[in-house]
């Protein structure tokens, strides 16, 4: 029995040119999504590490396992890898740069070779990141508030900057790429009303990295400059204000923080429409929600910084913009719910992940909503409960999304399925072990346990103990993805080119597609998420 | 639009005496501002400065940018830039117009 | 003329990338691009734009002190230099347009020079503060010059020098950036790459040119000219 069929691999991207020259000098925006892959998911693994360091510091009162200096490091680091180097390059970067050009109908990105470039700027950043990291490390906290960085810190503040400095040009031209695509890109006949959600959120995030970018920059470089030459801009021995330092740096970094949630949610969008079989419940909203939350974003910065010293009713303004941001948020959620409401649902894995996001996304929310009210902050300011609710909101939202886009596309980029049961069972363990690990600092922040400290008196060791044992579930939780999505690709089925049967120009070519996208450029003559006359087909793969 | 469409690949191609009028404003308006500054005119020294800076700016943009003739995209990222721009300067100003405690510097 | 016209035709098909419908679709991308490039330098300016203006706002009078320091002939000179490399660039972008790559090369070397005079002219001015100690750091040494008057806050005018010293310092960098852009498109020029069809680098590279211009048309009424009477 030689072959009866002799099946000629199509020509795809993956195959169509090999050899490592191939892959480093590459245009190509799957090849891209590619290699930031690898590199992201080194750098989560590493900023995981130092997360179970200072798991594993907590799980007794007395400081015991590090030192205090050392446990200043570790937080900082876990800090800036996390989020400079995993969550706000994770979505946009990867899942974004694979999959918006499919989506859009175009061959490439707008500017390929720029987007190769960002690639490059990301890994000198990081790498500079890390050479300061392990050369004596960083103690700031990912913040680098002034002056103690400027002035009384003894690490290596100014090579940690420039490395986030240079990652964040990176992050500027993926941004602008994206703008300049969604524009200038599209197939015939799609129009904005019809661009898929994943495109808006992008588009909004990207709005984000390209205005608020550049302020984090020239704010780091100032820093540094105060360092090495004492300039005095921020130091208030030479009569600066340190807070100045703060309000530049929010400027940025809390846009940034929706930077890190809004491709997230065009992930949940697009799953919960495919796995609900039916077209996002008010499109025009969650789409223009997209753009109002990345607007509003920069309105509501100096909630960061009520008990810094800043005028009450500059706090006063704040408190009441910061509120403004829930409603798109909010707009989001009941879209979503209202999607789900009626539709024939299917239990896999990038839906369980959507769940477990709405839910997390919302307790991590509102809960923001606690901490924009003025009185409330000032109890908890600077303690467990900010921890509790920017891990809700960046790991509960954030990657939980990034896991649900994975999962989702992985048949696209690879055309392997992943083992769907391990995939599940994975979900479930992440969903029960970051309830597990970040609930508990709730309480202990509202007890007012502060953050940023390696002992804790001895009344508090129980939900130290829970937080720790939860984060050792999540660990496991993770890993078994690496596992079996590389597992997945020698042994896993063949995906075809649309296993979900899902919508989406993205799932009209086959997988892995060729590196020219479409054998012929597609026109768009329908509406998005046009599930309702999509065949009624179950979803096949995975049951 | 159909004018611009016919325009095509090559863009607009403004006449050269255009340039040459702009550039003469615009050294007309530098010594302006340089005379003006000589002058004491208390808190309109700074307005005086900016407006001419602004229409310098704005024929610098307009013209030899090329922005008079370019889409309204390109329009509406200036408009952007201008607009984040101003955000960041006001909401910053929010807090150092109000400040009542000594923390503020200069106080 | 139909042959250098099939030649131009066949240069820009060269050109146009292949993930590009036509030639129209890659120069309206390109541009775009540039524009959203520039953007995100306004806020990048923006982030030193706001120091000054709080500080400036607090410390006034520090301010108006270290500015008596400024050597307002030679900033207006520089703002003229410039404002003369904007029309030479935008006119050797006109070249381009027309088909004259010759007359194109020629008006961007004339910018070049322009940005070399106004490097030439910032370095005087940079050595004199630095020689006056009028450099941020442990050696600064403020003294208004006149006994009369002796400076009332010079720590703050510190700290008017430290944003001196970064926003021109900045806008430098951006003119060496620009010069060395300038001095590829001569190159390319010369080497017959650009025609009307294609020519996004030189348009791009006309609009990075003249925004720089434009950041100094700001930077020299703030830093110059803020007050020249009121000495404290
Ligand atoms: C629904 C709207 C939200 C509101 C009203 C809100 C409000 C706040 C407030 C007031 C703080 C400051 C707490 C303090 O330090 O005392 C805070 C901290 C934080 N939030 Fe949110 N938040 C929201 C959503 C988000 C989202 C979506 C993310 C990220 C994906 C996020 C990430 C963070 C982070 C990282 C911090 C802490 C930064 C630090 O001090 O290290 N927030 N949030
Ligand atoms: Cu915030």
């Amino acid at each position: 029995m030689a072959t009866a069929v002799q099946t000629v691999e199509r020509e795809n991207y993956l195959n169509s040119n090999y050899g490592i020259k191939s892959w480093l000098l590459t245009t190509d925006h799957k090849r891209i999504a590619v290699l930031y892959l690898i590199s992201i998911t080194a750098m989560f693994w590493l900023g995981g590490f130092f997360a179970m360091m200072i798991r594993l510091e907590l799980l007794t009162p007395a400081g015991d396992l590090v030192s205090s200096d050392t446990y200043n490091k570790l937080f900082t680091m876990h800090g800036i890898i996390m989020v400079f180097f995993f969550l706000i390059p994770a979505v946009p970067a990867v899942i974004g740069n694979f999959v918006v050009p499919l989506m859009v109908g175009a061959k490439d990105m707008a500017f390929p070779r720029v987007n190769l470039l960002s690639w490059y700027l990301y890994m000198a950043g990081a790498i500079t990141a890390l050479t300061a990291m392990v050369t004596g490390g960083v103690d700031t906290g990912w913040t680098f508030y002034t002056p103690f960085s400027t002035t009384y810190s003894n690490t290596h503040v100014i090579g940690a900057a420039i490395g986030i400095f240079i990652a964040g040009f990176s992050s500027i031209l993926t941004g602008l790429n994206f703008i300049v695509t969604i524009h200038r890109m599209r197939a015939p006949g799609l129009t904005w009303r019809r661009l898929p959600l994943f495109c808006w959120s992008n588009y909004a995030a990207a709005i984000i990295m390209v205005l608020g970018t550049p302020v984090i920059a020239i704010t780091l470089l100032l820093v540094a400059l105060e360092r090495a030459f004492h300039i005095g801009i921020f130091d208030p021995r030479l009569g600066g204000d340190p807070i100045l330092f703060q309000h530049l740096f929010w400027f940025y970094s809390h846009p940034a923080v929706y930077l890190m949630i809004l491709p997230g949610m065009g992930v949940i969008s697009e799953i919960v429409a495919c796995f609900s079989r039916k077209r996002v419940f008010g499109y025009e909203f969650v789409a223009l929600a997209s753009i109002a939350i990345a607007v509003f974003g920069f309105l509501v910065w100096a909630h960061h910084m009520f008990v810094a010293g800043i005028s009450v009713y500059a706090a006063l303004v704040f408190s009441l913009l910061s509120y403004l941001v829930a409603i798109p948020s909010a707009v989001k959620v009941f879209n979503w719910t209202a999607t789900m409401y009626k539709g024939s649902i299917s239990y896999n894995t990038p839906m369980l992940y959507a769940f477990g996001f709405i839910g997390l996304f919302t307790v991590g929310g509102l809960t923001g909503i606690f901490l924009a009210s003025l009185g409330i902050d000032v109890h908890v300011h600077d303690t467990y409960f900010v921890i509790a609710h920017f891990h809700y909101v960046m790991v509960g939202g954030g990657v939980m999304a990034y896991m649900a886009g994975l999962h989702f596309w992985w048949p696209k980029m690879t055309g392997k399925m992943y083992p769907e049961a391990w995939a599940k069972l994975s979900a479930l363990l992440v969903f029960v072990g970051f309830n597990t690990t970040f609930f508990p600092q709730f309480i202990l922040g509202y007890m007012g346990s502060p953050r940023r400290y390696h002992a804790y008196p001895p009344e508090f060791q129980v939900l130290n103990v829970l937080s720790t044992a939860g984060a050792s579930i999540l660990a496991v939780g993770y890993v078994l993805p690496m596992i079996y999505f590389v597992w997945s690709l020698r042994y896993g089925k063949d995906a075809g080119p649309n296993p979900w049967n899902a919508t989406g120009l993205e799932w009209m070519t086959s997988s892995p597609p060729p590196t020219h996208n479409f054998d012929e450029t597609p026109v768009v003559t329908w509406e998005a998420y046009d599930y309702e006359h999509q065949p009624q087909e179950e979803i096949t793969v995975g049951h | 639009m159909a004018e611009h469409k016919e325009t095509g690949s090559v863009g607009h191609i403004a006449p050269a005496k255009l340039y040459v009028a702009i550039w003469a404003i615009l050294t007309a308006l530098t010594l302006t501002t340089v005379l003006v500054s000589l002058v004491d005119i208390g808190p309109m020294n700074v307005v005086v400065a900016l407006v001419i800076a602004t229409i310098k700016g704005t024929l610098v943009v307009l013209f030899f940018m090329h922005l008079r003739y370019s889409p309204k995209l390109t329009m509406a990222t200036v408009v952007a830039a201008m607009f984040w721009l101003f955000l960041l300067l006001s909401l910053t100003m929010t807090d150092y117009l109000t400040r009542a405690w000594p923390t503020y510097p200069g106080h | 003329m139909a042959t250098s016209d099939i030649g131009d035709i066949q240069v820009a098909e060269r050109a146009l990338q292949h993930h590009f419908a036509d030639m129209e679709q890659q120069r309206d991308t390109a541009s775009f691009g540039m524009w959203m490039f520039l953007l995100t330098e306004i806020m990048f300016f923006g982030g030193l734009f706001c120091a000054y203006l709080v500080y400036r706002a607090s410390y006034y009078h520090a301010f108006v002190e270290g500015s008596q320091k400024m050597n307002i002939t030679l900033g207006a000179t520089n703002t003229a230099v410039l404002i003369c490399s904007s029309l030479t660039m935008a006119l050797g972008v006109r070249a381009a347009q027309m088909g004259k790559p010759k007359l194109m090369v020629i008006l961007l070397l004339i910018t070049i020079v322009f940005g070399f005079g106004f490097l030439g002219i910032k370095a005087v001015e940079y050595h004199e503060h630095w020689v006056n100690h009028e450099f941020p750091g442990p050696s600064f040494h403020f003294e208004t010059g006149d006994p009369a008057h002796p400076a009332t806050d010079p720590q703050h005018t510190e700290i008017y020098f430290s944003l001196y010293w970064a926003m021109t310092g900045l806008h430098a960098l951006h003119m060496v950036i620009g010069i060395g852009l300038v001095a590829w498109l001569v190159i390319a020029g010369l080497m017959g790459a650009y025609t009307p069809h294609y020519y996004n680098p030189v348009e791009n590279v006309g609009l990075y040119w003249h925004f720089v211009d434009l950041v100094w048309i700001y930077l020299f009424p703030m830093l110059y000219l803020i007050s020249k009477k009121h000495g404290g």
